[in-house]
């Protein structure tokens, strides 16, 4: 329960943060929420030597969306802010269902959703979500800035392709063309568990016509799972329950789930073309988000 | 004209008093052992195996010395010079304090630091090199008795295998004559898996060992402070009149905190050596890892039937797989605690329970956990047997139970496996829950459901259960006889203090004893404050577990009250000038039979007994009374869920939790209710979602909270309460029973039952706890029962 | 307030003095403080050992019991603070900001628990909200902090905002009656509304 020692700064700038992780040395970690990094770090599975807390950074806590639709989602943006954005409710449905049931509501005062992500847990609920969207990564260097589409961004179980020295400032989520659909469902046991199955479906319509559609898996495998194949048999045509039944059993294949404590693989399976039925025959973002054995 | 005092108003029984305790608690003024320095206090960490089996080959901690602020590294072998690296358990076995041989489980102590800080301390921890060997794993009692199983326990001479103990109770062939006469043999087999009573506080001490004086001071969270004090006192050898043992206010015990663990004797040790105060707290993974688990017990069970519905006859063969050490805190005489008690409630003529105890490669315990030692177990399997008993007769569940009821006029009643049981309404019992729940529209609803592809089930739960353990001539733990006591002092001014052996852990004492004490004296009970817990100070008890409290501590308080009352009824003579046979009693006061405007307060007594005494009197108006109960008591119960299955994802949700509890005599119907909510949210808890388990290679999985699982307050489902059937104990001196397990005990059979009946026709028998959503699904998807016995199914 | 350290010598070993201690300003339950810490030192631990306020309890190594829950505010945030497991941050984190424990939840009266009790404490004991006590610091803080958002919860609103405090005892639903009942008092107390309307 107590972490070992380890090197602390809490710069005001950005610019004072990366040149401290530049100096930093070998071990360096940024501190955000740290809902992530320090339970990690009091049981010592994590010992860095250098902590940088960006906390102190101002204007990072935004989120909003640009003229033409972009949404920016800054470093500091908590969680809980996410939960109760108007505008993630009017104009985002998949993330708009994923807030609610990210860890429990303590935890969401402190978390980020930029934290997250950088955290890259294989079972973290916001990569399923950005996956779907398209999402990328922006981070800011000694070089400058450079943005990561967030299926490059993750490259194993707690590792991502951020240099050492480099920060991620800012997750970006691409502006919709057609009307946005879809939600998030968590299979967890009670609140703050973590997910057994979590499914993020992210669709894009014009008229009938879904014009774009991503599919991401939590918990079914070493890391998240893009299942690019069911999100293909959605594009180009209507919602019809022979169309959601192909991408719901694509959706199952590229599951890699594995039989442990939480379940047989095939329950899993089970689970991840079950929920992927279910938000699509609802489409609707406005439905609960979590299955819950409550 | 003085006017007779309101009992409910002063505080007596029945009055639903606001608590004591809380005033200190809302403010964040509790008293916990964490909250408590001392001056010149050191801190103690524990270094665990990482291995369920393992041999030691060398441990090397010569980096630990060397960090800033170690004051002292011990090891097993530093502790056996000392012959302290084993102690004796509350079983007749022993149990390793620090490893030297080997470890036997996964979370085992190793060795412990003690620093300036805890921090330094797990520094040091880690800087610790331990080189073990690993050895083949057992992690369920199949594994335990096989061929070639490696003995766990080869330090002990004479064990050349796992098994602990054979017990067995009841008429063998009897109960095979009664199979033979069956018309349906109904069969179950189910695991209750190994659980954790985990509360929020973990355990720990503050050892004190004064060189000055002596004097052993140990602080420390336990629910049994006195028999902490004879357990030192044999383990360190040290005079019992030298150690004191306090329990501070403890953050919830329920069975974690009787046994004496590993961490406490090192503290002890290690303030003894260093001659300052020495504080251990351990953190929840070493809580839930090595700490008093609960249950992990196999049944086998048959029931011979007669067409008609009539119970015949009751085989149950039990496994109880009790860790890598027996260490049992329950009475002596019981291997498998009262596991016996099954069944009690129903007429039936003759039964054998057999049961085998092994060892395993996980932490000790077995008894814990809100179960009344092993009750839970009992009722568990009683009411899933009787269930699918109903079942394979085709008989409805509430119709099947009523039949086999012990009737009402038949008490005094005594069970095949050989309980007294004194009194009981259980069809008034049955029958309040039935109406509450809605039975027959429920069932209704449940065929039009099932119609229209919805799974809607209700499942019933009865019980009566023995609490208040227990008379001196069958109970006892190791020896010491299981009464309680209470010592009660009258003030002049007529205010009063009252001390009990008892220990409470939020089953507020403080509130309720002196409620009983308002009764008995009619003081007003706000006049009277409650201490537990100081060895110094309390009478010696067993301390607070297996709802014991009320039936035993609960009557010592009303017995001594009554010497109290005895000898100021000479005092209000003597003030009154009458003799004693002219003095009658109403609350609060003592009146002139002929002349009733004549009389003195209980406070005018008190004063007179400093002040006004007549010839031959000793002063004073203090006594101390000693209460062996002269059987148990017998609460009984009717929980009664209904649920609804999600047949696509397992999931399932509850609708209604009906609960009919009869605990006799409510002393403070809040306060019951309290404990009624909080056994019944384990209850769910255990059929829902919480376990612990372990892997092939003995890993614990349910290590931290992330695994082990509490409900917290969006799952957990709202309860009705029911509290109009009131049968007091005939024997308890204020009629009241025990209560605080009874909903722990009963409940996990409802939640189950009513999702197995809502499987109805699928041909499921039984999904072991907790009916998690993936072994719901397996279930109804593949028609087949669910085992969730250890170890964890893999991909391997 | 002083914190006194072992004074291990020029010759000390490895890591004693390689960390610098911080010095930290915070604001606790009104009070101004400064302290130095170790960096790793965890904001329970400055609570409770630092500053002697044990009202905030530590249950669980995993974020999850919620035990430890006290209420951070951020210089320029308003209201009191966000309700955060003070085990899981670190006490330099809380340098410029303002913290509220149990201790401070008393209306009035000098020093910290004495005074007059906020509604939600009398809602506990009222509703017997706490049976061990262990974990209803940290109830009352989640839900003061509910209440300061929404003074008219639904019993599912409740049970939503405490759904990160673990409790052992009580089954929850006396807690739920509890923050209800105090809910109601509050409105009760509460001034008027701007246009004059009863709350």
């Amino acid at each position: 329960m107590y972490p070992s020692r380890f090197r602390y700064e809490a710069p005001s700038s950005l610019d004072e943060a990366i040149g401290l992780l530049h100096t930093g040395g070998d071990y360096a970690k940024v501190l955000a929420g740290g809902q992530s990094l320090v339970p990690l770090m009091k049981l010592r599975f994590a010992s860095p030597d250098l902590i940088v807390d960006i906390n102190n950074v101002p204007g990072l806590d935004y989120h909003r969306a640009d003229a033409d639709g972009t949404l920016r989602v800054g470093a500091l943006c908590r969680h809980a802010d996410l939960e109760r954005s108007a505008l993630l409710k009017s104009s985002q449905p998949t993330m708009a269902a994923a807030a609610p049931v990210i860890a429990d509501p303590i935890v969401r005062n402190r978390g980020t959703l930029v934290g997250s992500l950088c955290h890259a847990d294989p079972q973290g609920d916001w990569a399923s979500v950005v996956m779907a969207l398209g999402g990328s990564i922006v981070a800011r260097g000694p070089g400058g800035r450079r943005t990561i589409p967030i299926a490059d961004f993750v490259t194993g179980p707690f590792q991502n392709v951020l240099d050492p020295d480099e920060i991620a400032v800012e997750a970006v989520i691409p502006p919709a063309q057609g009307t946005r659909a879809g939600g998030y469902l968590k299979l967890e046991r009670r609140v703050g568990d973590f997910a057994t199955v979590g499914v993020a479906v992210a669709l894009e319509t014009s008229g009938e016509t879904v014009t774009r559609a991503g599919i991401a898996l939590t918990g079914v495998g070493g890391s998240t799972i893009a299942a690019a194949a069911a999100a293909a048999a959605l594009v180009g045509g209507p919602l019809t329950a022979d169309r959601i039944g192909l991408a719901a059993d694509f959706a199952a294949e590229a599951a890699q789930p594995r039989t442990d404590h939480r379940g047989s693989a095939e329950y899993k399976r089970h689970m991840v073309r079950t929920f992927v039925t279910r938000i699509l025959g609802r489409a609707q973002p406005t439905e609960p988000a979590t299955e819950r054995a409550a | 004209m003085t006017q007779a005092l309101d009992e409910i108003k002063i505080g007596g029984l029945g009055a639903s008093r606001k608590r004591v305790e809380d005033d200190r608690f809302i403010r964040g003024k509790g008293n916990y052992t964490d909250d408590i320095a001392l001056p010149g206090m050191l801190h103690m960490e524990i270094l665990r195996s990482p291995l369920a089996h393992a041999r030691i080959k060398s441990i090397d901690a010569s980096k630990a010395w060397e960090i800033p602020g170690v004051h002292l590294v011990l090891t097993g072998d530093m502790m056996a010079t000392r012959n302290l690296a084993w102690m004796p358990t509350l079983s007749y076995d022993t149990q390793a304090v620090l490893a030297t041989d080997k470890v036997r489980f996964q979370g085992q102590e190793v060795a412990c630091v003690i620093a300036d800080d805890p921090y330094i301390a797990k520094d040091a921890c880690e800087a610790i090199d331990v080189d073990y060997e690993p050895l083949p794993v057992i992690v369920n009692p199949a594994q335990a008795v096989a061929d070639g199983a490696p003995v766990i326990r080869d330090d002990k001479e004479n064990q050349a295998d796992n098994v602990i103990y054979h017990w067995e109770v009841g008429d063998a062939a009897g109960t095979d004559r009664a199979f033979e006469q069956a018309d349906v043999i109904s069969k179950l087999k189910l695991h209750y898996p190994r659980s954790h009573p985990s509360p929020i506080e973990c355990c720990g001490s503050i050892a004190d060992f004064n060189r000055a004086t002596s004097k052993l001071t140990v602080y420390m969270t336990t629910q049994a402070p006195h028999i902490i004090r004879a357990a030192v006192a044999l383990v360190a050898e040290l005079p019992e009149h030298m150690i004191r043992i306090i329990s501070p206010d403890i953050g919830g015990g329920f069975g974690n905190k009787v046994p004496v663990y590993p961490g406490y004797v090192c503290s002890i040790l290690a303030s003894i050596l260093l001659e300052r105060p020495v504080k251990w707290i351990e953190d929840k993974t070493g809580n839930l890892i090595s700490t008093g688990f609960a249950r992990d017990i196999y049944l086998d069970g048959e029931m011979a039937l007669r067409r008609d519905g009539k119970i015949l006859g009751v085989r149950m063969h039990c496994d109880a797989d009790h860790g890598a050490f027996f260490s049992d805190a329950q009475p002596s005489k019981f291997k498998i605690g009262l596991l016996h008690s099954a069944f009690a409630a129903y007429d039936i003529p003759v039964a054998h329970l057999m049961a085998r105890g092994t060892y395993s490669n996980k932490a000790p315990g077995g008894v814990a956990y809100r179960c009344s030692f092993r009750v839970t177990e009992a009722m568990f399997f009683q009411e899933r047997m009787v269930q699918a008993a109903a079942d394979d007769l085709g008989m409805d569940q509430a119709e099947f139970r009523r039949m086999n009821f012990v009737r009402d006029e038949d008490f005094p009643h005594r069970t095949p496996f050989g309980f007294l049981l004194d009194s009981g309404q259980y069809r008034k019992c049955l029958d309040v829950g039935l109406k509450a729940v809605g039975y027959a529209d429920f069932r209704r609803q449940q065929e039009e459901a099932r119609a229209r592809g919805r799974l809607l089930g209700i499942g019933i739960s009865t019980m009566t259960e023995p609490l208040g353990a227990g008379n001196s001539r069958e109970y006892d733990i190791l020896g010491i006889k299981m009464f309680d006591s209470a010592e009660l002092k009258v003030h002049m001014t007529g205010k009063a203090i009252v001390r009990t052996g008892a220990r409470t852990q939020g089953q507020g004492h403080e509130t309720t004893w002196a409620q009983i004490v308002s009764h008995e004296l009619g003081i007003p009970a706000q006049d009277v404050v409650v201490e537990e817990g100081d060895t110094d100070t309390a009478p010696f008890g067993m301390g607070t577990y297996a709802s014991r409290s009320t039936p035993v501590a609960g009557a010592a308080v009303a017995m001594v009250s009554r010497k109290i009352r005895a000898k100021a009824r000479k005092l209000a003579a003597h003030l009154l000038e009458v003799s004693e046979e002219d003095v009658e009693w109403e609350l609060g006061r003592f009146y002139v039979r002929s002349a009733p405007d004549r009389g003195v307060t209980i406070q005018e007594c008190a004063m007179a007994a400093y002040s006004n005494m007549p010839d031959g009197m000793e002063p004073g108006l203090e006594n101390t009374a000693y209460y062996d109960p002269p059987n148990l008591t017998w609460p009984f119960a009717c929980y009664i869920v209904t649920v609804e299955v999600d047949p696509v994802t397992g999931v399932w949700d509850v609708l209604t939790t009906v609960a009919v509890d009869d605990c006799g005599v409510r002393i403070n119907p809040m306060i019951v209710e309290g404990q009624i909510m909080g056994g019944l949210t384990e209850a769910y808890a255990m059929a829902n979602m919480q376990f612990i388990t372990f892997d092939a290679e003995g890993n614990c999985v349910g290590s931290n909270y992330m695994d082990y699982l509490l409900p917290t307050a969006w799952e957990t489902p709202g309860f009705e309460l029911h509290s109009e059937v009131v049968t007091p104990c005939p024997h308890h001196p204020i009629g009241a029973k025990g209560i605080g397990e009874c909903a722990a005990v009963g409940g996990p059979a409802a939640f189950v039952n009513a999702v197995i009946d809502a499987l109805s026709g699928t041909g499921v028998r039984n999904i072991d706890m907790p009916l998690l959503p993936d072994r719901v699904w397996e279930a109804l998807t593949h028609h087949r029962d669910v085992s969730g016995a250890p170890p964890v199914r893999s991909d391997d | 307030m002083t914190i006194v350290y072992e004074d291990l010598g020029d010759e000390a070993g490895a890591g004693a003095s390689d960390v610098p201690m911080r010095r930290i300003r915070f604001t606790v339950n009104g009070q101004k403080k400064i302290a130095e810490v170790e960096p790793r030192l965890l904001l329970s631990h400055l609570i409770r050992r630092g500053l002697g306020l044990t009202g905030t309890h530590m249950g669980c190594d995993t974020t999850n019991c919620g035990a430890c829950t006290v209420l951070v505010k951020g210089a320029g945030e308003a209201g009191a603070g966000r309700p955060v497991k003070s085990c899981t941050m670190l006490a330099v984190q809380v340098d410029g900001r303002e913290i509220s424990t149990v201790e401070g939840l008393a209306m009035k009266g000098a020093g910290e628990g004495g005074g007059e009790l906020h509604p939600l404490q009398e809602g506990f004991k009222e509703e017997h909200g706490l049976q061990c006590g262990f974990c209803t610091p940290g109830m009352m803080m989640a839900a003061k902090a509910l209440l300061d958002e929404n003074p008219d919860p639904t019993e599912e609103d409740v049970r939503w905002a405490l759904s990160g405090n673990l409790c052992r005892c009580t089954g929850y639903q006396n807690i739920v009656k509890s923050v209800l009942w105090a809910a109601a008092k509050l409105r009760a107390q509460a001034p008027a509304s701007e246009d004059g309307s009863q709350p």
